[in-house]
């Protein structure tokens, strides 16, 4: 009753702050004009490149498709003149051709200022292959269609993930994985620290024992804690309605701007050939089902919510402590909140691993050991986590913050009212084994 | 009922470590009086309210009230604690602030409000109630903890310095708020280092230091125990003798400082300065001051506030 007093002051005194309102409008903005600002700015940047080719094998004359970002041409003129040409910067690269025997592995040469790019490169030969292809099989006497028919529609993979045999997608799912640990991380560091520096306020403004006549030191910490969790889950819910609109008004939008007609043409023959299903249809699967590209999106936000809350329950608790170890000084504080922000470091950093190896030794413990299991196993949920880890790791984290909170009330409750002098590490040690 | 016990302290004991904070300390504090805590820095007082408001628990003794162990954690609705180093959220407004301790303590939303209405207007703070705590100056956020402190009708009052930093115009305010809350029943325990507030508003006292209770009585009572049989006399005309057992510390021709042995020794004096026919225009003892037993007893000033190792 009382600690819902506190929660509630502890809530409304940081969400009516203005810099709370800014921060929670401003974040989305912010990442919304960095996404498409650096994605203009990248198509802005691809200028065209004109490629100048001297083919005197005759294969590659006009058979080189041109694209969006290089435009190839053909010339007669001598090597020599095009490329005192090419150095007088009048086009891109000059790719030259000679006479070749088409039985033979052959290796020519790109003139040019920079480098093309390996987009342009890779398609480059791939075009080259496809052209060499079609030459020797017209020599070797093969129905040119035939050959075609014949090299359509080949193979292709789906990734088939645990015993459910679900449809996996390995990219989205390091995206996704990498983005929740990331989000987690941050919201751990940010919120523990703010329950850290109001912790050190009341304690430095003296107020801390007026409240502790009244209320147990335990609520006054709980009160804040879950005061401070609340108006993360505030923000998180204001972030995702954000989302939500974003995606059922905007996306759809604008999609239709992005694709010029011979592109949705595409996507409509690859819909109806069966491949991947349209931007509308992906939409419409993610609203019916929750799910995108086989990734359950909305059991990814139930998990992000629990592993948020463990978490940030178990780390918030110790920065608590460390708050009411400091006597008026950051020094103190930093001293102490290392000790705590190492893990929490530390989990990035087992995370970044574990996108690339979800089932590594070290993604596996880091995603079950609850100092680090938030963020990891954030990581790998997206992968599909076996049932039992899970359930392992579950557990971990709610006795470790049940075992922190512990710990922190016994150091934050003397810690709230000693004044005057440092608090050394073998004092705190005193203190958590003194019983009662 | 009002000389019945509300609070009695018994054989309590607290240290930190090897360091004994409160040395077995013992005492009762009549219901509807001011009991007055003395003691330099260091001496234990704050040790002691702690214990008495709960947020400390004692090594060993007993704190009752009535006849019950009494906790103050579990029964935070009938303890005002004013803690001497004590501040304020900044940020709030003065109403809000008022309103969030009073809830704390237990009172309702309506009840709250409408105390902290009663208590801001007594304390003429009306016009402050949507000012921001960091505007109020130091007096002014005083009487905020004030109301604070009193707004749920505590019956036991805990104040540990609660003047300082106030003008005299306000301390006096808040003075008449403490006489009156005694009058109407509540018990109030006073901690200080100031002894002139002490003999004024004080009925009973302990002085405490190094965590042992050197004092307890009223402050007559400590007074005449602690007497060295000083007076002094005026007449109207030069005073021809005064009796051979008399030791004069100060005489001018018409008013003369003495010190005696015995208690029968004043009225003695008295007859023989009658005796002489010389008109008496006073006749006075001087008790000692709580200052100077203080000083007697600490060995030190108690405004000297000396700083002792913890």
């Amino acid at each position: 009753m009382k600690t819902a007093i506190i929660i509630k002051r502890e809530y409304l005194s940081r969400v009516k702050k203005r810099s709370f309102i800014i921060t929670t409008l401003l974040l989305p903005i912010l990442f919304i004009v960095f996404l498409f600002g650096t994605s203009y700015l990248a198509a802005k940047s691809t200028r065209e490149k004109k490629v100048i080719v001297k083919d005197d094998s005759g294969y590659f004359v006009n058979k080189l498709k041109s694209s969006k970002s290089v435009l190839y041409s053909y010339s007669q003129e001598s090597v020599e003149e095009l490329k005192k040409k090419l150095y007088s910067d009048s086009f891109t690269a000059l790719i030259y051709i000679p006479q070749f025997n088409l039985d033979q592995k052959q290796k020519f040469q790109i003139y040019s200022n920079e480098n093309l790019g390996t987009e342009v490169e890779t398609n480059l030969n791939q075009q080259s292959n496809d052209i060499v292809r079609g030459e020797r099989i017209k020599i070797a006497g093969i129905d040119e269609q035939k050959y075609k028919d014949a090299s359509a529609n080949m193979v292709s993979f789906d990734n088939i993930v645990g015993k459910e045999q679900k449809k996996g997608n390995t990219n989205l799912a390091s995206i996704i994985g990498m983005a929740s640990g990331f989000l987690l991380y941050l919201f751990m560091l940010l919120y523990g620290a703010s329950v850290m520096t109001s912790v050190m306020e009341e304690k430095t403004n003296r107020i801390a024992e007026i409240i502790v006549s009244s209320v147990k030191p335990f609520q006054l910490m709980m009160g804040k804690i879950v005061g401070v969790a609340m108006v993360g889950l505030t923000q998180v819910a204001i972030w995702v309605a954000f989302i939500a609109i974003l995606g059922f008004v905007a996306m759809p939008l604008l999609g239709n701007m992005q694709m010029d007609p011979e592109q949705a043409k595409a996507i409509s023959e690859q819909a109806m050939s069966g491949g991947d299903a349209g931007i509308a249809g992906k939409i419409t699967t993610l609203m019916a089902t929750g799910t995108l590209e086989g990734v359950n999106l909305l059991s990814i936000f139930g998990w992000f919510v629990f592993f948020f809350l463990g978490g940030y329950f178990l780390y918030a608790a110790l920065f608590a402590a460390v708050g009411s170890l400091v006597n008026e000084g950051q020094q103190d504080a930093q001293q102490f909140s290392t000790i705590i922000t190492l893990p929490i470091i530390f989990s990035f950093v087992i995370m970044t691993t574990a996108i690339k190896d979800p089932n590594s030794g070290l993604a596996v413990f880091g995603s079950i050991f609850p100092l680090t299991s938030p963020i990891v196993m954030m990581a790998r949920i997206p992968f599909d986590v076996p049932a039992s880890q899970l359930i392992i790791s579950v557990v971990c984290l709610i006795g470790g913050f049940i075992f922190t909170t512990f710990l922190a009330a016994k150091i934050y409750r003397t810690g709230i009212l000693m004044y005057g002098k440092k608090i050394t590490m073998k004092e705190v040690g005193k203190w958590l084994i003194r019983k009662g | 009922m009002q000389d019945s016990i509300l609070l009695s302290v018994k054989n309590l004991k607290k240290s930190y470590g090897n360091h004994k904070a409160v040395d077995d300390i013992s005492f009762d504090i009549k219901k509807g009086t001011i009991f007055g805590l003395l003691g330099p820095n260091g001496a234990g007082k704050s040790t002691l309210l702690r214990m008495v408001t709960g947020i400390f628990h004692q090594d060993s003794g007993e704190i009752l009230m009535g006849d019950k162990p009494f906790d103050g954690l579990q029964h935070t609705d009938l303890i005002g604690y004013m803690p001497e180093e004590r501040g304020l959220y900044k940020k709030m407004k003065v109403g809000e602030h008022i309103l969030y301790l009073a809830k704390l303590k237990g009172l309702k939303g309506d009840v709250a409000t409408q105390k902290a209405k009663y208590w801001v207007e007594r304390l003429q703070m009306g016009s402050w109630w949507n000012k921001k705590v960091e505007d109020l100056s130091k007096g002014m956020s005083q009487k905020l903890q004030f109301v604070a402190t009193v707004i749920h009708d505590p019956k036991l009052l805990i104040l540990d310095e609660p003047f300082s930093g106030l003008d005299p115009v306000n301390a006096n305010v808040i003075k008449e708020e403490i006489f009156r809350l005694a009058k109407e029943g509540t018990t109030i325990i006073f901690s200080t280092h100031r002894m002139e507030q002490v003999e004024e508003i004080c009925d009973q006292i302990i002085l405490v230091n190094l965590g042992k209770k050197l004092l307890d009585g009223s402050v007559n009572e400590v007074k005449q125990q602690f007497k060295e049989h000083i007076f002094s006399v005026a007449t109207n005309e030069n005073i021809a003798s005064m009796p051979d057992f008399v030791t004069i510390l100060e005489s001018g021709p018409r008013n003369i400082r003495f010190q005696v042995s015995e208690d029968g020794m004043p009225n003695r004096v008295l007859s023989h300065l009658i005796a002489q026919n010389n008109p008496i225009h006073s006749f006075q003892e001087h008790l000692p001051s709580l200052n100077d037993i203080f000083i007697k007893l600490v060995g030190t000033s108690p405004t000297a506030r000396p700083f002792e190792a913890i």
